[in-house]
Formats: C-alpha cells, structure tokens, sequence
C-alpha cells in the first residue's frame, strides 16, 4: 500500500474545500474517480512508482463530509472546483485521467483548460449520448447491488473485484455504514447528471487539445463500447484501446493491460 | 374528532402471479402487458363514487394523494380528481384534502397555489391543502429530477406558495430552483390567507421541525401498522412539546385500512384477500425504487439503515391476514370491534384526523361501498365526539361550511 496523503484544498473563492488524495513521485495525474467514489486501486498504486497521483474526493464523498455536496448546483461548479484544485496545487500542464463519472468530468476539464493540460485519459466516460446505445443513470441507481455487480463487471470472481465489492457481514452496523456510503457516494454524482448525462459535453468536447486515449472494456454492460469511437471522433487527437475480458471497471478487471496501455501513451 | 375517506385508487384486477413476472409494481411496469384500458375508466368512476358516497353517507372529508407509473395507486392530478369531488359535495360541510398536488414534481411550482386556489373556490372554502415532499421515486425516475436536490426544493416550493397566496401585490421571485419575474397569481383561495396546511411523512424528524415549525398537522402516513407506529409518534409529540406547543390533537393525523364485517369471524374471508393484495402486489417494489440516492439526508440514511426503524417491503411477503390484523396494519371485525380498536389507537397515538382507507388492494366496487355504509353507520356516529370534553380547537380545518360563504357585498 503507497503512502497516501491527503491535503485540503480551497476552492470556489474559498466555499468549498477538496480533499486531495496524494501518493508517488513524477509528473502529476489528476484523476477524477468514478460514481463509486475513491479507491485505491492497484493500477493508481502502480502508477504511482513513476507519476504523483492527485486524487480528489468528489465533494460529499469525502469520509465525514457529506455537506460538502451542497456547494455543487451544477456540472459547472465542479468543473471550475477542480480547476481551482489544480491551480491551488500548483501543477502545471498535469496528465488529466478520470474514469466513468470522473472521465465526464475529466473531459470537461481538459476542454476548458484547452492548452494547458499535458494529456488526457478517458477511461469508459460517461457524458456523450446516443439513442441508438441509450445508457441511463436513473437505470444505474435503480439496480439493486448483485444487478450492479452484473452490470458493472465482465467476471465478478476476479480477486480485484471482490475485494472492492465486499460488503461487510450481513446485518452488522459495519455494513449498514458501508452501505451508507456507497448509496451516499452515488446520490453525490447523480447529483450533477440526473436523470440521463448528457449535460452539454458535445457542445464542448472539440475544445480538447491536448493528445487524449480513451480506454474501453469490449464487455461493458454499461455503456456501450461504441461510445470510444465517439469520443475518438469528437477530440481531434485521440486514441482507442480496448481491453478484452473486461466489463467496465478496468482499473480491477484488466489492471496490468490497463497500465501499460497508459504507461505506452504517457511515454509516446 | 374529524374522520376522512382517503383513497389510493388502485389497479385492483392484477394477474395472481403478478408479482412473480416483474420485479415491481412500481416504475418499471409496462401498462400494457397488466392493465386494460376499459377498467381503467372504471376504476376512476368507482373511486370518485366511493368517495362521494364517503361523503354522504357521513365521513367529513375525502381525501386523494398523487403517485406516478405504478399499480399501486394512479391518481396522477389528484386536483383534477378534487374538482369533481368538490362539485359533487357542493352544499355540504365535507372537507376536500388534497394529500396532495406535489409542488416539487411541478415547474414552476405556483400552479400549485394555483390550483389549489381554484379548488378552495369551486369548494367554497372546503380546502385542506396537503404539501408533500413527494416519493423519492415518483420525483427521480417518473419525474427525472436530482434526488438530492428534492427537499431544497420543497422549501423552497413551499415559501414561495405561501407567499403567492398572501402577498397583496405583484413581486418577483429568484430562488435557487425557482425563478419568476411576477408572481400574482389569480384566483386567491376562497379561505383566507390560506387553507389549513396539512403535511404528509413518514416519521422524519426534519418533517417533524418543519410541522411544527410551520404550525401545520403532521399526517403519519405509514404502513407498518398502528403498533409500530407508537415510538414514532411519540417522537413527534416530543418535539412538538419540546417547541413549547400544545398537544393539541388535530396537530396529528393518522392513516389506516378499514373493514367492517358483520361479525369478527367473516372479516379475514372478507378482506384478507384484498389487503394481502395490496402487501404483496401493491406494495412490490424492489428497496432502491423507493429510496433513490440522494432522497434522503444524510443523517436520515444513516439513521434509517443502522436502526432499521421498518421492516423491508419484501418481509411483507411472508406475511398474511392474521399478521396483518393482529400487528394493527389494517383494522377489520364487527362494527362494535373497529370502533373499540380505533379508539384505543386515537387515544394511544393522540389523533385528531383519522384517514380511513376502506377501499384497499382488490377490493371490488360493490364491497367497498358496502364497507363505507358499514363504517358510517356503525363506526363512525361512535367516535365522533371522542375529543369533545376536552375542548380542542381544529385550527387545521377548513373554515368553510355550506351556506355561510358571503361575497364582500352581501357582508357590507
């Protein structure tokens, strides 16, 4: 396990405070997490060898600070909160990653900060929409927790997946907390793309200069792979990798063919 | 003591193996592989004559509530259902109880004051203006809204309906969610400045401070039964004693299944099937349809999945008449033994307005009138008068009555 170390950060004019998650040596990512909240995973541990992973806590996922939500009205106020996190934090032209949720938001970013991001990662974002592959997050909060686990997931008896999904026993108040949080972790992003996230991101996305991979599992139950081919089109340079035997989650599902995709871009 | 007909107006002829087909009863039901367009009509008829029938027969309100995409209950615009049920009682003292209009699943959120202005007109002055928080599922997926943002919007729906109703001037409104360049809305309510405000919930203690920070009644809408239901009142009472106020019993208003049989021995022939209907079809819902996330606070999550304060829906299934009666869920036997039963839960749970739902689940049209006559007749007339020596004021009825509304000019 990396030395994790959080610092608190400031952000829009002072009302909102980021908790950033910080680990490694090298040049900087910024990583936006997905709608599960933070955590740690191998493939950020990893990475963490060559590069310093800036990891924030969305706001009111942060353990013991659920208000912290109340501060975002829109997808906008995020945008701008995370700006303001990399400028509080000093990193010049840092690598942009995020996945899912976070790779909405990710993408975001890299478009208003045209020029001044280094590189961008996407790994299965949401935020473009097609009728033809229509993927709600209304539907996604609906699933019960073994239909998100289906969902999510192309094996569920990968080790990596089962040590992020394990609930804690049956009828405990650990797994009442634990639920807790992760029902609260979701209801904090659904905040910003309720009902369906399609919150203007084509409008933007061509604003995105800076050389972007986008990285999708081939069995994503979630959001379709097709969508990797629209945002390849969308951002003028841009590359797809895709990862088989892998459902949505590659980070625990393809961990090591995940890094060196990454590790190949970033050193291109 | 005030006593109403509350009506959830349900889809009553589902399949028996309805529940084992789809996972709810709720959202996610395609209309047209369970219902018939035919009795549909049926059912809104057989609802307005049901409670019209309430209405004359001795009950003194009816009352309609509004839910989306279900089985359960479909009165979509329980205004509209309202309007006719104002016009058909037209010359009698019965109160109209919207338990209501959502203004939170409207944009902008006045054509609540609106219509409800409309409503206590056509009633002249009958009104009682329920203001729900509204099902965490009708608002995020019938209605497509944040969950998290549900409760800002209430209060602020909330403050914004109130002032349109008692501002004597045009102004403009720039809320948070809500923005309006002139607010002056036409008509005003027939009562004034308001109708009394009655507020649906179930047993949240932020609904709580806002009751009775408002001076509303606080309408304990549950289903888990009168027995459960004392710890959770009596945490209402607390509050309100720890605000300095009185117990006044029409701060509290309850809600329970009813049905009257001739004798206690027929009554689980007569009504076990229809309320075991309404627990395990009406009530088939899988938990995170309920709860979207987000819909609740987070201290109200908290609270909610360490204590576990109601059992899960799905522990209904295992569950039958007898358990259903004997855990007070639903009130059934001899005239004689519903009156005993209701008076001991009126007094347990110190209940001014008691919401009586005598058409529940399958029940047919024919047994449910029949079941309004009985209770009428042989409940009601006893319970009426049950709080009268103790000379509390219903500040949270409607003030009009048939026949004494006066226009400013028959007044000067």
């Amino acid at each position: 396990m990396a030395n994790l170390t959080q610092k608190i950060v400031p952000v829009l004019g002072g009302k909102l405070s980021i908790t950033v998650n910080i680990s490694g040596s090298g040049p900087p990512i910024f990583f936006c997490h997905s709608a599960g909240g933070f955590y740690w995973d191998d493939f950020l541990e990893n990475l963490s060898k060559d590069y310093t992973i800036y990891a924030p806590y969305f706001p009111g996922t942060a353990p013991g600070k659920p208000d912290e939500i109340e501060q975002l009205e829109h997808l906008w106020d995020a945008v701008l909160a995370y700006d303001d996190a990399i400028e509080e934090l000093g990193l010049e032209q840092p690598i942009i990653m995020g996945h899912s949720f976070g790779g909405m938001l990710a993408a975001e970013i890299a478009a208003h900060r045209k020029n001044q991001t280094r590189k961008l990662i996407l790994i299965a974002p949401i935020g473009l929409w097609k009728e033809e592959a229509s993927y709600t997050v209304a539907n996604w909060c609906a699933l019960s927790f073994p239909e998100m686990k289906e969902v999510l997931f192309h094996d569920q008896s990968c080790p990596r997946v089962i040590k992020r999904m394990a609930r804690p026993e049956e009828g405990t108040e650990e797994q009442a907390l634990w639920d807790r949080d992760f029902i609260w972790t979701i209801g904090c992003t659904a905040k910003l793309i309720w009902p369906i996230p399609d919150k203007g991101l084509c409008k933007r996305i061509h604003r995105i200069s800076a050389k972007s991979l986008i990285v999708w599992g081939e069995n994503d139950k979630l959001i379709s792979p097709s969508y990797a081919n629209d945002f390849k089109h969308a951002i003028a340079d841009s590359q797809v990798f895709t990862l088989p035997l892998c459902g949505h989650e590659p980070p625990l599902e393809q961990t090591e063919k995940l890094e060196f995709a990454v590790r190949n871009f970033l050193s291109d | 003591m005030k006593i109403a007909c509350f009506h959830l107006m349900p889809y009553r002829d589902l399949e028996p193996d309805f529940d084992k087909k789809y996972d709810s009863a709720w959202f996610t039901l395609p209309f047209e592989d369970v219902a018939d367009r035919a009795m549909v009509s049926k059912y809104y008829n057989w609802t307005l004559d049901e409670l019209i029938h309430a209405a004359h027969s001795g009950f003194d309100g009816v009352c309609t509530n509004e839910h989306h995409q279900n089985a359960y209950g479909f009165m979509v615009n329980p205004n509209m259902m309202g309007s006719v049920l104002a016009r058909a009682t037209r010359g009698t003292d019965t109160a109209i109880i919207q338990m209501g209009e959502t203004a939170v699943f409207l944009n902008p959120p006045i054509r609540v004051a609106e219509e409800y202005a409309m409503l206590d007109s056509i009633s002249e002055g009958r009104l009682v203006a329920g203001f729900p928080v509204g099902l965490g599922g009708d608002y995020a997926y019938s209605y497509g809204m944040a969950p998290m943002e549900q409760r800002g919007r209430y209060r602020e729906a909330h403050d914004l309906i109130l002032k349109a109703w008692k501002s004597d001037k045009p102004f403009a409104w720039n809320g948070k969610y809500y923005q309006l360049p002139m607010v002056n809305i036409w008509p005003k309510p027939s009562q004034e400045p308001h109708p009394p405000i009655w507020v649906p919930g179930n047993a949240s203690p932020s609904t709580w401070d806002f009751v009775i920070e408002h001076d509303y009644s606080y309408c304990y809408l549950t289903y888990f039964g009168a027995k459960g239901a004392k710890h959770m009142v009596d945490g209402y009472w607390d509050k309100v004693e720890e605000a300095g106020k009185d117990k006044n019993p029409y701060r509290m208003t309850y809600l329970i299944p009813v049905g009257v049989s001739e004798t206690d021995e027929q009554a689980e022939k007569e009504y076990g099937p229809h309320i075991e209907y309404f627990y395990h079809k009406l009530l088939h819902m899988p938990e995170q349809l309920l709860l979207p996330p987000g819909h609740m606070t987070h201290s109200s999550l908290t609270h909610v999945l360490t204590k576990r304060p109601f059992p899960a829906y799905d522990e209904f299934n295992d569950m039958g008449f007898k358990e259903f009666n004997d855990r007070d869920y639903l009130v059934t036997g001899s005239a004689a033994t519903v009156t005993a039963k209701l008076k001991e839960i009126i007094k347990d749970l110190n209940v001014g307005h008691l919401l009586l739902l005598p058409q529940f689940g399958s029940m047919p049209h024919d047994k449910a009138m029949e079941n309004i006559s009985r209770i009428s007749e042989g409940v009601l007339p006893h319970l009426k008068g049950i709080w009268d020596d103790e000379g509390w004021e219903d500040k949270w009825w409607p003030k009009g009555q048939a026949g004494v509304s006066q226009t400013k000019k028959e007044a000067s």
